[in-house]
């Protein structure tokens, strides 16, 4: 970095582009929510593909969201909610510089996006073993024997499993994405990196663990609870 | 680095250090403004080669030059390379970059290392596009249509999808930076009324690179996991419907457009009232007119899609919007206009490139709207109308702003002046290079000539030569910037801070800037365009 | 700092209200509701989006407008691609297959 003459490091953390501390924690806060706007969009296209198909196709997407267990969903989107809980009272920990609180709160948090992803791998395994991974294994077959009322066209029921994979996937990584991100806050949080006056990156990366709750909120009754009537 | 006994050379940007690293690990605005320069400078002459070689094969009417397949990854390579690593970075990435921060009075952009994140994502995603290129290319046309792109191309579709996946990293990040830069670190008594409409016009093309090009993101990423993992999202036979991914596509790749043309037009709005010795006329009327188009070119994609299946009542929607979208480009352009009526013009290589800019785009412009009309659209759609319509207002339009803010800017950039009559001589060249090649593509397709086709009947080959034949006359005014530019960096005369006698903080500090860009930040308190106080500049401009 | 120190109760609280609403929209999925099994879902969505947005991510406490502004946007967008989408899909003649 080229560094000029002129500036004066006077502030610790503070980068020479900003006049102070608080132009800088804008400056930040502003550049995560834009880029979880971005993610909106992003999660977006994939939400305006399930629209549509879901219209098309609403018996198959039925039958679909019935394959899926609707307790291991259900858990995994509680786990969620308590890391989201541990995050907020994270930060918290932050603003009022308590450093032990803060690591433990952050290991929590890990421990839970580690669960859910467990859990998830665990659903995954599952929807191979039944054969609904679309390509050339894919079967529909038990799905038609099971709901014989729902009048399911074979032909039409990749779509919610191709739909199923690419949303919880691409899920999926922005969690390990999260970890990652968390991992890095945990080592410098023990470091003893974040203080009242300084924990900017702790509240921008909570910001992006909430958002991928966030979407995990629609998800879950999107895909898991579509039609979950009892059936005559 | 400098001794007492010797007159130091002040330092700036370009002398602070030296080394590949100091280059390679910047984060000084400026600097990675030119390292994005050389980059796209070099992706221009590889769409351009591609371009070449289809104008090549269209002299004759068989296809004798290249197979009908290699045709097709012309076509699309000259596309892709051109829009996603050329035309988009373009004018954001390099005067957007050197300007912005200094337009605003701040000392960099909000987040300089992600400013250099953004300069490798686009040098890794323009290598493995180099790498599809070389190792056999891709054929999908830039539009990667489904099905064939899904299922029947046999070319390296998910590598191509990949690059342009990471090179819209590359521009989001940019327009995140503009965002919050533009937001947070305005110099005292800046406010948004006094900004430069070059301002104005990189916030609203920003916003429009943060909501649009992550829907390509998903939506190239879902095309590679079809191919890759068999997903079928876009598959007709399990029911996929391919006009979904066109929807997908061109909800971004329209707003795309005005990515490519709001930063050009900003361009013009800083050289107009500079040559006009005048304030811009209805600073307002500009500013909202950013704005606007940036909102209202998302709401017309289908226009892109009116053949191709989606149902008439909503094929009437988008025309009707396509309409209101014309709107604020014509008060641009008739702000502009007005700029120069009773100002005093002076005819500099920029103003050159301006004024064409304003023709050219207009054409460009008003083409469009034929192609919004339903009856029309049917006929034209698909045929070399359509091409001559988007390079009027892609080359006419955007190049033209990009070379003429190179030349406005150069002697910020460099401390250099190019040899005036060089730029006047290359201007013309390209504006009459550019209109030979394209104006007869506008009659080929309202003769029914077919786009993306290698053969053609005899009779389109007057026209066709014609057309080739200006493009090599294009290629000349290309390639001579480039010279002289290049030659000015050691034996052009030394220019001042503010050879053109222009307003806007960028000219209150020395040229070249130092690294900090201003020794103060400046406290503004005076309109912006107040040419009414700047005197214009001397016959010759004064070296140092 | 201009962000305030909220209460850890609050926190907590919130936090049981959002697993509240987590058991009722799965077993009121149980319930036959015709159409509104949809909407019931998406409304308790919301609700647990908008208490995650206000409350954990800070938003109800945010002395920044520009930061609503960029929530209310990104959400405007994603509607404007999904409602001109839908105009096309549900003004096509009938079947598909």
């Amino acid at each position: 970095m080229a560094d000029s003459p002129l500036v004066v490091e006077h502030q610790e953390g503070l980068h020479h582009q900003f006049v102070d501390r608080d132009q800088q924690r804008n400056a930040a806060s502003l550049g995560m929510w834009l880029f979880l706007g971005t993610e909106v969009m992003f999660f977006g296209g994939m939400f305006c593909a399930y629209l549509i198909y879901r219209l098309w196709y609403y018996h198959e997407f039925a039958a679909g969201s019935r394959s899926l267990d609707i307790w291991l969903g259900t858990v995994n989107t509680a786990v969620l909610i308590c890391s989201s809980l541990t995050v907020a009272l994270g930060v918290r920990a932050a603003q009022m510089g308590k450093r032990r609180l803060l690591v433990l709160l952050l290991l929590l948090t890990l421990a839970f996006g580690l669960g859910f992803l467990g859990i998830k791998a665990v659903e995954w395994h599952d929807k191979f073993v039944e054969h609904h991974v679309p390509g050339a294994s894919f079967s529909a077959e038990d799905l038609i024997e099971h709901y014989p009322q729902l009048h399911i066209d074979p032909s039409r029921t990749q779509i919610y499993f191709s739909l199923y994979f690419a949303m919880t996937g691409l899920h999926a990584l922005h969690m390990v994405i999260g970890v990652g991100i968390f991992c890095y806050l945990t080592y410098y949080a023990w470091k003893g990196r974040y203080t009242p006056e300084y924990h900017t990156p702790v509240e921008i990366g909570g910001l992006y663990w909430h958002f991928v709750d966030l979407i995990w909120i629609y998800l879950f009754p999107l895909l898991y609870l579509i039609d979950r009537k009892p059936l005559t | 680095m400098a001794t007492a006994t010797i007159p130091v050379e002040r330092e700036h940007y370009l002398n602070t250090d030296y080394g590949i690293r100091s280059w390679l690990l910047a984060t000084d605005h400026k600097r990675i403004a030119l390292l994005y320069l050389v980059t796209i400078t070099l992706f221009f002459f590889i769409g351009g080669f591609f371009a070449l070689l289809i104008r090549l094969e269209l002299l004759t009417p068989a296809g004798d030059l290249v197979l009908a397949d290699t045709y097709n990854k012309l076509f699309t390579m000259h596309g892709q390379v051109m829009i996603f690593f050329f035309l988009i970075p373009s004018i954001p990435a390099v005067l957007g970059n050197f300007l912005v921060p200094m337009m605003v009075g701040a000392r960099d952009l909000a987040f300089p290392r992600i400013n250099l994140l953004s300069w490798y994502l686009l040098v890794a995603a323009g290598l493995m596009m180099l790498h599809c290129i070389i190792t056999g290319g891709v054929d999908s046309g830039w539009t990667f249509y489904t099905p064939f792109s899904t299922a029947f191309s046999n070319t390296k579709v998910i590598e191509a999808g990949l690059a342009i996946f990471i090179a819209g990293f590359s521009s989001i990040l940019t327009g995140l930076n503009f965002v919050v830069t533009i937001h947070r670190m305005r110099a005292p008594g800046l406010t948004w009324s006094r900004l430069p409409l070059f301002i104005w016009a990189h916030y609203a093309t920003s916003i429009i690179q943060l909501l649009g090009t992550p829907v390509l993101a998903i939506t190239l990423l879902l095309v590679v996991f079809e191919r890759a993992f068999h997903l079928g999202i876009f598959d007709p036979t399990r029911g996929g419907d391919p006009l979904l991914f066109q929807h997908l596509f061109w909800f971004y790749s329209h707003p795309a457009v005005y990515i490519m043309i709001l930063p050009a037009m900003g361009v013009v709005a800083e050289i107009i009232p500079c040559f006009s010795r005048k304030r811009i006329f209805g600073y307002s009327a500009v500013a909202m007119s950013s704005i606007a188009i940036a909102v209202f070119g998302f709401l017309v994609w289908a226009h892109h899609m009116f053949v191709a299946g989606i149902s008439l009542y909503s094929a009437m929607i988008f025309s009707i919007l396509s309409y209101l979208v014309a709107v604020p480009s014509a008060i641009k352009v008739f702000n502009w206009t007005a700029t120069m009526y009773k100002g005093s013009i002076h005819f500099d290589t920029p103003m050159l490139y301006a004024m064409g800019f304003i023709g050219l785009f207009t054409v460009g412009g008003l083409t469009g709207l034929f192609l919004a009309a339903l009856g029309i659209d049917v006929h034209v759609t698909d045929t070399y109308f359509v091409i001559a319509h988007f390079h009027y207002i892609m080359v006419g339009g955007a190049v033209m702003g990009y070379l003429g803010g190179l030349h406005f800017w150069w002697p910020k950039i460099s401390g250099r002046l190019y040899p005036e009559w060089l730029g006047k001589f290359a201007a013309l060249t390209v504006f009459l290079g550019f209109n030979l090649t394209f104006f007869p593509q506008f009659i080929l397709g309202y003769l029914g000539m077919p786009r993306r086709y290698w053969q053609y009947p005899p009779e389109f080959q007057v026209l066709n030569v014609l057309s080739t034949a200006g493009s090599t006359i294009l290629a000349v005014g290309y390639v001579l910037p480039m010279i002289y530019f290049l030659w000015s960096m050691r034996y052009g005369k030394i220019a001042d801070a503010n050879p053109w006698g222009a307003a806007g903080l960028e000219w209150k500090t020395a040229s070249p800037p130092p690294t900090v860009n201003f020794e103060e930040i400046p406290a503004v308190n005076w309109e912006a365009y107040n040419y009414d106080e700047i005197p214009a500049p001397e016959e010759v401009p004064v070296g140092r | 700092m201009s962000e305030p120190i909220l209460s850890s109760k609050l926190y907590v609280g919130i936090w049981a209200v959002l697993m509240v609403l987590t058991v009722i929209t799965a077993t009121v999925a149980f319930v036959d509701m015709g159409r509104f099994n949809t909407v019931v879902a998406l409304v308790i969505a919301t609700l647990k989006a908008l208490l995650v947005v206000l409350f954990f991510m800070h938003v109800k406490y945010a002395s920044e407008r520009l930061t609503k502004m960029v929530i209310v946007c990104s959400l405007f967008w994603l509607l404007i691609l999904l409602f001109l989408s839908l105009a096309d899909y549900r003004t096509r003649a009938a079947s598909h297959v």
